[in-house]
């Protein structure tokens, strides 16, 4: 009896979202205790508010993010770091085009879905040149999206002449606002569409298995058959996509394209939301709801933050901490030492390791 | 066999060397003849290459070390950051003498070096996630101290910033009167570091064990190497020419500020990788970081001397010449591969 209680408790810690959860609902419990009313959600003038409405409304480009840099991390054992300069030159690309080139605007100068499909594509073939560094010219995914990193901002400046271009248009500020007698704000909406359309995508088609055996090994996958150069490529296309959807919703939440700030930092959280959703970074099995809650728990944490009076340079500090936690928990030398306690003798190779043995 | 194989590697190697320093060459040229008039063919103006990166020299050096043993590290920016703010706000506000700051500065770079180095080498965590830990720990402290720029007043500080060392030759100016040229202590002291890190890399036995590491970690832990020691290793040295180099920085801008040297671990990744330094590791020379380091100078005096492009121009040229070397050297990688 007692070891089927101990089997059943050891199914659940064992569950991929255990720990994910487990986090969420230390920062959740923290907030609750700092803040009584912090699940209180009321409605005023047909809108709702609350901590929790705002942290799933202020987390929506987070999960987008998060969706695509867990295929890409997946796929390839490696981060896109260019993903917040992504959204700028998305953000800077829709308004430019959106204000036919004037600084400021209060209509539509082109319309609007010929605004959005240029920003998108300008964001896949962002995706497009980071997959083609890292699946063709096999460079190390965080060195090929550092170019975009540093050249992305100043390419934004270059689509915006240097200016902050404003779009004060009423049906340009309802992606990032509130739909007519809509209580949610619609910032959630692209969320959980994004997160859904991705799910059903990984759910019938072979794409997950794909994904996750080129993240295993790469070679074996390609000596069974799988075109793992076409993989990864695909997975920093999508990612470079939904930065771009990510980028449109930002710069409508301020209606307007401001190269400088939109997303900045947001690169950190993302692969913090994959690292805390329990994927591995090195490639390999993922899991789309692990991410999901890990972007939660972060832009939960930042409210948090806030809440306590943190300012918004020091942030850096604590977020920096929860990572290097959350990346010696996941290494295998640390929970080996943990698990053991005995001097380490010929350590096992981390799947990067393995890959990178077997190119060579 | 292991002569032909050597020889194989220079060849590529050096190949790139001889591109870097043949395309720092013509710029310059270029510049000389594009703008006379700016100043281009005044012996300062080429000093000046040296004056305004000293600091980037020695941080670029340390960051090849790291990079040839196939890790990275995109904390030095922040961490340079940090330094130059401790440095200034202990001499501001606390009072200390110039020659604690220098303390003060090296520490930090030590404390980030050895931390780093200990998740890198014996926690087996990706370097890249390490040091973007770290670049924001370093952003973040930074602003911790104080979000306001504090300016360095301390006298003996300023005495170091601001003592020229004349040089035998010079330009004449308008009225006819010789100008002799001049640099500053700071560049003395890079061009050391960069000396020492030759030879470091070439004769000593560290040197080695960082190239084989670098080279094959597989091959490098059978033939009886600790890896782990000398990853170690490289990070703390990088970590202490971090300090150093931020140190040579506040010298240079004689302040401290949360958005200082804010791009400045691209352009050290950049100098090492247009300097021929492999970001697979195993291949790299301080002396192509040095033209790396030249060659980011001299686009951006150019694009400062051509006055009508904006200065995000810089970033977006450096971003591209790094684009057009990773790839060439993923080309030159491969063909020395298939003729192994």
């Amino acid at each position: 009896m007692a070891d089927n209680g101990k089997l059943h408790l050891k199914k659940i810690t064992e569950h991929h979202l255990f720990l994910p959860l487990v986090c969420l609902a230390v920062v959740l419990l923290a907030n609750v205790i700092k803040t009584p009313n912090f699940f209180q959600v009321s409605i005023n003038n047909g809108i709702l508010y609350g901590y929790v409405v705002d942290v799933i409304n202020r987390s929506s480009e987070l999960v987008i993010l998060a969706v695509g840099m867990t295929l890409v991390t997946a796929a390839s054992g490696g981060q896109d770091i260019s993903v917040g300069s992504v959204m700028a030159v998305a953000g800077a690309v829709c308004c430019q085009v959106l204000s036919g080139g004037q600084v400021s605007v209060n209509s539509f100068q082109n319309p609007f879905p010929l605004a959005v499909l240029a920003a998108l594509a300008a964001a896949a073939l962002c995706g497009a040149f980071n997959g083609l560094l890292v699946s063709k010219i096999n460079i190390p995914p965080m060195v090929a999206t550092l170019i975009l990193y540093t050249a992305g901002r100043g390419i934004a400046q270059l689509v915006t002449n240097g200016q902050i271009t404003y779009v004060r248009v009423e049906a340009y500020k309802l992606a990032g606002g509130y739909l007519p007698g809509c209580p949610v704000p619609t910032p959630v909406f692209f969320a959980v569409g994004i997160v859904v359309l991705v799910s059903i995508i990984m759910k019938t088609t072979t794409l997950r298995l794909y994904i996750e055996s080129v993240g295993i090994n790469g070679s074996a996958s390609r000596l069974v058959g799988l075109n793992s150069t076409r993989i990864k490529f695909i997975s920093y296309v999508i990612c470079g996509l939904l930065a771009g959807v990510a980028g449109i919703v930002a710069s409508s939440r301020i209606y307007s394209a401001d190269a400088n700030n939109i997303g900045i930092y947001l690169e950190m959280d993302a692969i913090l939301a994959v690292a805390l959703g329990g994927n591995l970074l090195g490639g390999g099995k993922f899991s789309l709801a692990g991410s999901v809650i890990g972007a939660f728990t972060i832009q939960a944490l930042t409210t948090t933050l806030y809440a306590m009076n943190v300012a918004a340079d020091q942030l850096p500090v604590y977020k920096a901490i929860v990572v290097i936690i959350i990346v010696t928990l996941q290494s295998s030398v640390f929970r080996r030492f943990i698990t053991s306690k005995l001097p380490a003798g010929r350590k096992p190779l981390t799947p990067v390791e393995q890959e990178v043995e077997v190119q060579s | 066999m292991k002569s032909l194989n050597d020889k194989k590697h220079m060849s590529g190697t050096t190949f790139l060397l001889i591109i870097t320093i043949g395309l720092f060459v013509i710029m310059y040229a270029a510049g000389m003849i594009a703008f006379a008039e700016g100043g281009f063919a005044k012996p300062q103006m080429f000093l000046n290459l040296f004056i305004s990166n000293a600091g980037l020299i020695v941080i670029a050096c340390g960051l090849t070390l790291v990079m040839i043993t196939g890790g990275i590290d995109i904390s030095v920016g922040s961490v340079t950051a940090l330094v130059c703010m401790a440095v200034a706000y202990q001499m501001e506000v606390k009072h200390m003498s110039a020659y604690g700051a220098i303390f003060i500065a090296l520490g930090i770079g030590l404390l980030f070096g050895i931390v780093q180095g200990f998740l890198v080498a014996y926690l087996d965590i990706q370097p890249f996630i390490v040091t973007l830990a770290g670049l924001f720990l370093g952003r973040g402290l930074t602003s911790l101290i104080s979000t306001e720029m504090i300016s360095i007043k301390n006298e003996v500080f300023l005495s170091w910033a601001k003592y020229k060392i004349f040089l035998p030759f010079g330009s004449v100016n308008k009225k006819g009167i010789f100008q002799p040229a001049y640099i500053y202590p700071t560049v003395i002291i890079a061009l050391l570091v960069v000396v020492m890190m030759v030879i470091i890399l070439r004769y000593t036995k560290f040197g080695r064990r960082v190239y084989a590491v670098g080279g094959n970690q597989q091959s490098a832990m059978m033939m009886g190497l600790n890896v782990r020691r000398t990853k170690m290793q490289a990070y703390v040295l990088n970590g202490f020419l971090v300090g150093l180099g931020g140190f040579l920085f506040g010298l240079n801008s004689c302040a401290g500020f949360v958005e200082q040297a804010k791009w400045l671990e691209m352009d050290a990744i950049s100098s090492a990788v247009i300097g021929g330094t492999l970001l697979t590791g195993g291949v790299g020379n301080p002396i192509g970081t040095l033209f790396g380091v030249l060659i980011k100078g001299t686009i951006s005096s150019l694009i400062t001397t051509q006055g009508t492009l904006s200065s995000w121009w810089v970033r977006i040229a450096l971003s591209a010449l790094l684009c057009f070397f990773i790839v060439l050297q993923s080309i030159i990688v491969s063909r020395n591969r298939k003729t192994r």
